[in-house]
This record gives structure tokens, sequence and C-alpha cells, in this order.
């Protein structure tokens, strides 16, 4: 019985398996550059007609959100004429913003528009936002046996600021009259990274509750004065899927991907709707005095079929782009994107551009400038 | 006559010296010194290239805030106002739980492994565990994201308040995520590193002072206590030490179960908090130039300096142990 003899054979092997983990690290890292190569390489017809920019590929980052209804249109983009490869890396809104001033990438993509602050350390004038996609917030919630829950947006913003503690809220129970509401602890669930989903709902809130707005405000972060967080949208899905109780706001493609149980809002018309593609569509286009420079939240619109917590994705562009022959290849890839590429939205669960908007992103990309002449010089 | 053949000598002896130093007779040495000293100054190029990037990005919310971004509970890019107390306190709290409990766990199966159990077990056991440390974070994130929060929301932290209630570490409201389930992911994350190290260090513990003591009619827990704990504490220490890196810097798996919640500094384990790392992880996607970037980076900045205060401790002690043990080894006869 040795049970205690330090064995030589022992000590060596871990050195082994270490080597072993390191041949394994490399060989991923090999796939995963195999893998980014062959995404960006991908297309193979170039447009042949004679008016056509020499340039060969564009690159953007930003909105994780778009980055699906992105890669479908990046995807499709260099069988058109004239098409031509687009590097898009969803970084996140905020990264996409930096890439964008740091002339890291030829278009960033934002959730929420970049405020005067951010438009103030362009180094190369002024910056175009062009709506690109439409999304809408759900507001998903966990109670067993209740469904076609109702809520208001005053009722949403009390209950993320802590004031509404229980399902069985007189509030909620005015609204709800069908409903069983238990008398249970209401868990709160935000996304914990930044988000333009967050933007879009905070915006809401802000729009629906002068006390919100006061107090806690509206952006892609806000200091939440109650609940738990969680990264992503699957993890808000997922945090709201495992407690009882729980309320949360997930993006409508994840939603309507995942069947994900969501509560009818009441919009400013006072009418209870429920999210979908059509009432966030009816939101954007009940706004008729939009600003000239798109930077707006279509939040809380007055349609009777409008869908209240939706918002734009933008793509935002140097209004004066220093290389004439990539400005005519990015002015021709937002004129596809906003025409043609919104075909993609709709089997992708995203809200299609209205002609109302489409006309008014169309006016922003002929303000592009090439030196001295506009970028856009028809298709 | 003598004098002069010490002075003699001692012109002898300083060549030598220089000779040593310079290694001029051998040119591979010297080769090789030169890429070894390489290699340290690249390491210290990062460490110094690392804290310099860190300090000089947080200057802006150095300057605008100084102490009060310590002190601040609320981290508000809407606002523009920016503080990491809770997350200060969250990255502390759950690391000290954690190594409050994967220590003596992780002693207790070391000590096991190397002491009591049977041989062919032995081997299977050593195996798992370390395999248990190869796992991805992230992997022991989803665990406690989808197996660990709803239990301990539906069953585990109901039963610890209706029972031990009384405490102020078990009051507030059952979330599921939190501190508590912080904790012990990476209790369960720190645990096989330090069974690993402790039973690595524990083996090379030399046989003759096992036999010595067993000799002398010590029981197995005496020969631990006094030949192989002794022997082995230090190495014991710099496991615990790599252990608690590891729980500070933690992010993808504390991220997903601790509720990313900026709340008040509170002892109830309940609460959900926030530590630095995953204020970082959470918020630098959407970051925007200005102050809010600049308040991640000075997040990480205080990690930065947070591992080194601890690293300097761990050193410190290791040093005066090692120091206690030679010099009651030394004073023996």
């Amino acid at each position: 019985m040795t049970p205690f003899t330090p064995s030589l054979r022992h000590r060596g092997r871990p050195r082994l398996r270490y080597l072993g983990a390191l041949l394994l690290l490399g060989l991923l890292a090999l796939l995963a550059a195999c893998g980014n190569s062959n995404s960006s390489s991908g297309g193979t017809t170039t447009g042949s007609g004679s008016t056509c920019p020499s340039t060969k590929q564009l690159t953007g980052a930003g909105s994780t959100f778009d980055n699906p209804l992105f890669s479908k249109m990046f995807q499709e983009y260099p069988k058109v004429k004239c098409g031509i490869n687009v590097n898009y890396q969803a970084v996140g809104s905020g990264a996409g913003i930096n890439n964008l001033l740091q002339h890291i990438v030829d278009f960033g993509a934002t959730d929420a528009p970049m405020t005067n602050d951010q438009l103030n350390k362009s180094t190369s004038g002024p910056i175009l936002h062009i709506p690109i996609t439409i999304g809408a917030v759900a507001i998903s919630y966990n109670l067993s046996g209740v469904s076609q829950l109702k809520l208001t947006g005053p009722i949403l913003a009390a209950i993320y600021e802590g004031k509404i503690t229980t399902w069985d809220d007189p509030q909620i129970k005015a609204i709800n009259s069908g409903l069983n509401l238990p008398h249970k602890n209401i868990t709160v669930v935000h996304r914990s990274d930044g988000s333009g989903t967050t933007s879009i709902f905070t915006h809401y809130l802000s729009a629906v509750s002068p006390d919100w707005q006061s107090k806690v405000g509206a952006g892609t972060t806000v200091n939440w004065p109650t609940g738990v967080g969680a990264k992503g949208s699957s993890g808000v899905a997922g945090q709201v899927k495992n407690t009882d109780g729980a309320i949360g706001y997930v993006e409508l493609s994840y939603v309507l991907a995942n069947n994900i149980p969501y509560a009818l809002l009441q919009n400013a018309a006072g009418k209870f709707v429920a999210p979908s593609l059509d009432s966030a569509k009816a939101d954007a286009e009940s706004f008729s005095n939009i600003p000239a420079d798109l930077r707006f939240y279509i939040v809380n619109g007055s349609g009777d079929n409008a869908y209240p917590i939706t918002g734009f994705s933008w793509v935002v562009v140097y209004q004066n782009q220093s290389n004439s022959d990539k400005g005519q290849a990015l002015a021709r890839l937002l004129w596809w994107m906003v025409h043609d590429g919104q075909q993609y939205a709709q089997t992708l669960n995203y809200v299609p551009l209205p002609d109302t908007i489409v006309s008014k992103d169309e006016a922003q990309i002929k303000a592009m400038r090439c030196g001295s002449s506009a970028c856009y010089s028809g298709s | 006559m003598s004098q002069e053949r010490v002075s003699l000598s001692k012109a002898r002896q300083q060549w030598l010296g220089w000779q040593r130093i310079l290694r001029i007779q051998r040119p591979g040495d010297l080769f090789f010194r030169g890429i070894t000293l390489l290699f340290v100054l690249i390491v210290l190029g990062l460490v110094a290239g690392t804290a310099w990037i860190l300090i000089s990005n947080s200057l802006p919310t150095i300057r605008r805030f100084g102490f009060s971004f310590l002190t601040n509970k609320a981290f508000d890019p809407v606002h523009d106002v920016y503080g990491v107390l809770p997350a200060i306190f969250g990255t502390l709290m759950t690391s000290a739980f954690a190594l409050i409990f994967a220590v003596p766990l992780g002693l207790g199966a070391a000590i096991f492994l190397v002491d009591f159990c049977p041989r062919p077990l032995r081997f299977v056991l050593a195996f798992l565990i370390d395999l248990l440390a190869a796992i991805p974070s992230v992997i022991y994130g989803l665990w406690g994201f989808l197996v660990l929060a709803p239990w301990l929301h539906n069953a585990g932290e109901p039963w610890l308040q209706q029972h031990l209630g009384f405490l102020p570490l078990f009051a507030g409201q059952p979330e599921g995520v939190g501190y508590l389930g912080a904790g012990i992911v990476l209790t369960m994350m720190i645990l096989p590193l330090i069974i690993s190290v402790s039973r690595e260090v524990m083996l090379v513990t030399p046989i003759a002072q096992r036999e010595a003591l067993l000799a002398l009619g010590a029981t197995r827990w005496e020969v631990i206590r006094h030949a192989v704990l002794p022997f082995a504490r230090v190495g014991i220490l710099g496991g615990v030490i790599l252990a608690l890196g590891r729980a500070l810097g933690e992010t993808m798996a504390v991220t997903m179960i601790i509720g990313n919640q900026a709340n008040e500094p509170s002892l109830s384990l309940f609460t959900p908090g926030y530590t630095l790392a995953s204020v970082i992880a959470n918020q630098f996607g959407e970051a925007t130039p200005g102050l809010f970037l600049s308040a991640i980076i000075e997040a990480g900045l205080i990690l930065f300096i947070i591992t080194l205060i601890t690293n300097i401790l761990a050193r410190w002690l290791i040093a005066s142990l090692q120091r206690q043990a030679q010099g009651s080894r030394g004073g023996r006869p």
C-alpha cells in the first residue's frame, strides 16, 4: 500500500495536455480565419455597366439588430448590377458609430441616432442619418394561466420604476377585467448590455411618463431603478421564461421567431394593439412631420393600428465623401438597400420601410457629395 | 608580499566577476541571455502598455469625477454621471464568497485524492477534476443561467429565507440571479484550480517526512497536519491566488447570472448586482466616445488595480510564509 507515492508519470502529463489544447486553439483560430475570408469573398459577379464605380468592397459596422437583415442584403447585393461585396461587422451600434468617426468603416449602422455631441466629434463634416429598417419592441411576460395581458404605457413605466410591484395591482386589474391575476411579485427584466432595443423602449417610456423622463430618461443604457439585467434579447427572453412573474422587453423579430408570449399595449389612440410587422409599420406611417435630418423616435404614433414601441434603425454616412469612387459605390448600395433590399425584410421579421420614409431616405442619399457633384447618379 | 597577493587575487576575482556578468567567453550564453531578457522586457512592456492605455483613456472621467467615481452608485449614460461602487462591491463580494467555499472544499478534496483515495479511483477523479478546469466559462454561465438561477428562484432561495431568513445574508426578495448564484458559479469554476494545484504540491512532500511521522505513531491526520500542509502551504497559497485572480476577472459566466443591476451594496446574497468585469462586458459595445467610454475604461483600470493589490498582498504573504518556514527550519538543531 503506497497511497502517497509521488508519481513522476503523473506530473508529466499535464504539459502534454496543454500542448494539445494549444494545438486545438490554433486550429480553431485557423478555422475562424477561413470562415471570415469565405464570407467576405462570397460574391463573384460584378456588374459590367460602364458607369459602375471601380470600388470592389465596402465595409460597415454597427447594430447587431440589423445583422440578420444586412447579412441577407449583402449576400444578394453582389448579384445585382454594379453590386459589390459588403463586409458588415455587427459590433454594436456604439462601436459602429466609433468606427465611423475613426474612419475605420465606410458606413455605420445604429439603432439610436447619433447625439449632437457625437456629431460634433466628426472630423469630416456632417453625417447623414438614413433609416434602413424599423424595429419594434414587444413586452414579454411569464404568468402561468394568463394570456392576452393588456398594459398601458404609464403602467409599464410604473412597473419599470418599481412603483407597481405585484401583478394584482389595482391599476393592472382595472384594464384586465377578464383575467385572473395572481398576487405575485413582478420581476422586472431589462437588458444589461447597451442596446438599441433599450433606446426605443426607454424613449417610449419617456414619451408616456413625465416621471420616467425626469428620473431615468432614455438611451441605449439607462440607470435602471429596479429589476435584473440580462444580456441580449435571448438573455432577457430566457430570464422571463425562467422566472414566474417576470416581465421583460424583447425586440419583435426575436419574439416572432421564437413564439414568445407578449402583452397587448394601449396606443395613443386608446386601442390595445399586439406587436406585429403591420402595427409597427402603421406606427411609422402615422408620423407626417419627421425632421429633415431623420434623427427621430417614432414612438407612440397616432394611428388606430399603430404599435407604440417602434423605432428606426439608421445607417450613418459622411455627407462629404473624400473618395469619389467609393462615395458613388456607397450611394448606390444605400439606394438599393432602401428600395430593392427591402424585399428581404418581411421574411426575416423586419418591418419594411413605408413609402413616406423611403422618399425621405432618397433625399438623404441624393445629398451625399462626392467632390463637387452628387454621389448618386441614378442606377 | 602578502598584500601584493591579496590585491592580485582581488583583481582576478573582479575579472572573473566581470566575466561571469558579461559571459565574454561564451557567445551562446550571451545570445540566450539576450533572448530571455528580451522576452522579459516584452512582458514588462505589455504590462506597462496596458496600464498606460487604461490610465490615459480614463483621464476624462478621472478629471471629471475624481474619487466620487468609486463611491457613486449610479452608472448613468443618459445624464453622463458615472460611478462603479456597486460593481466594486460585487466584484469583491462574489470573489470572497467563492474563496470562502472553494478553499476548504478544494483542500479537502486534494487531501482525499493524495492520501486516502484508492489508486484507480484517484486517476479517474483527478482526470475529471482537470476536465472541470478546462470547461469554458460560458458553459458555467449557461448552466448558471438555465439551471441554477431558476432552481435558486423557485426552491433554493425561498428555503434559505424560510430557515435562515433572520440573517441579513438571506433577506430580500429571491430573484434567482444575484450574488448567491454568481458566488456559487465562481466557486465551481475555481474549485478545480485549487484542487489541482494543491494536489500537485502535496504529492511532492518528501516521503521521508511522512514516514518519519508515521514511524512516530502519528495518525493520518497528524501526518497531513504536520508534514504535508506545512510543506505545501506556499504552493497551496499560490493556487488560491491564481483562483482569486480568475474569480476577480471572470466575465462571461458572472455576467450571465449576477443580475447586472447597480443596486446599493447590500449584505443580502439575493440582491442582483454587478461586477467590474461585467460592466465592461455589458457596456463596451454600445459605449459612445466621451465620458461613457472613459468610464468603462476606468472600470477596467480599477479592476487592474484591485488585481495588482491582491497580487502584491499575496506575494507578501507567500514571502513571509517562506521566511517563517526557513526561520523555523534553521532554528532547529
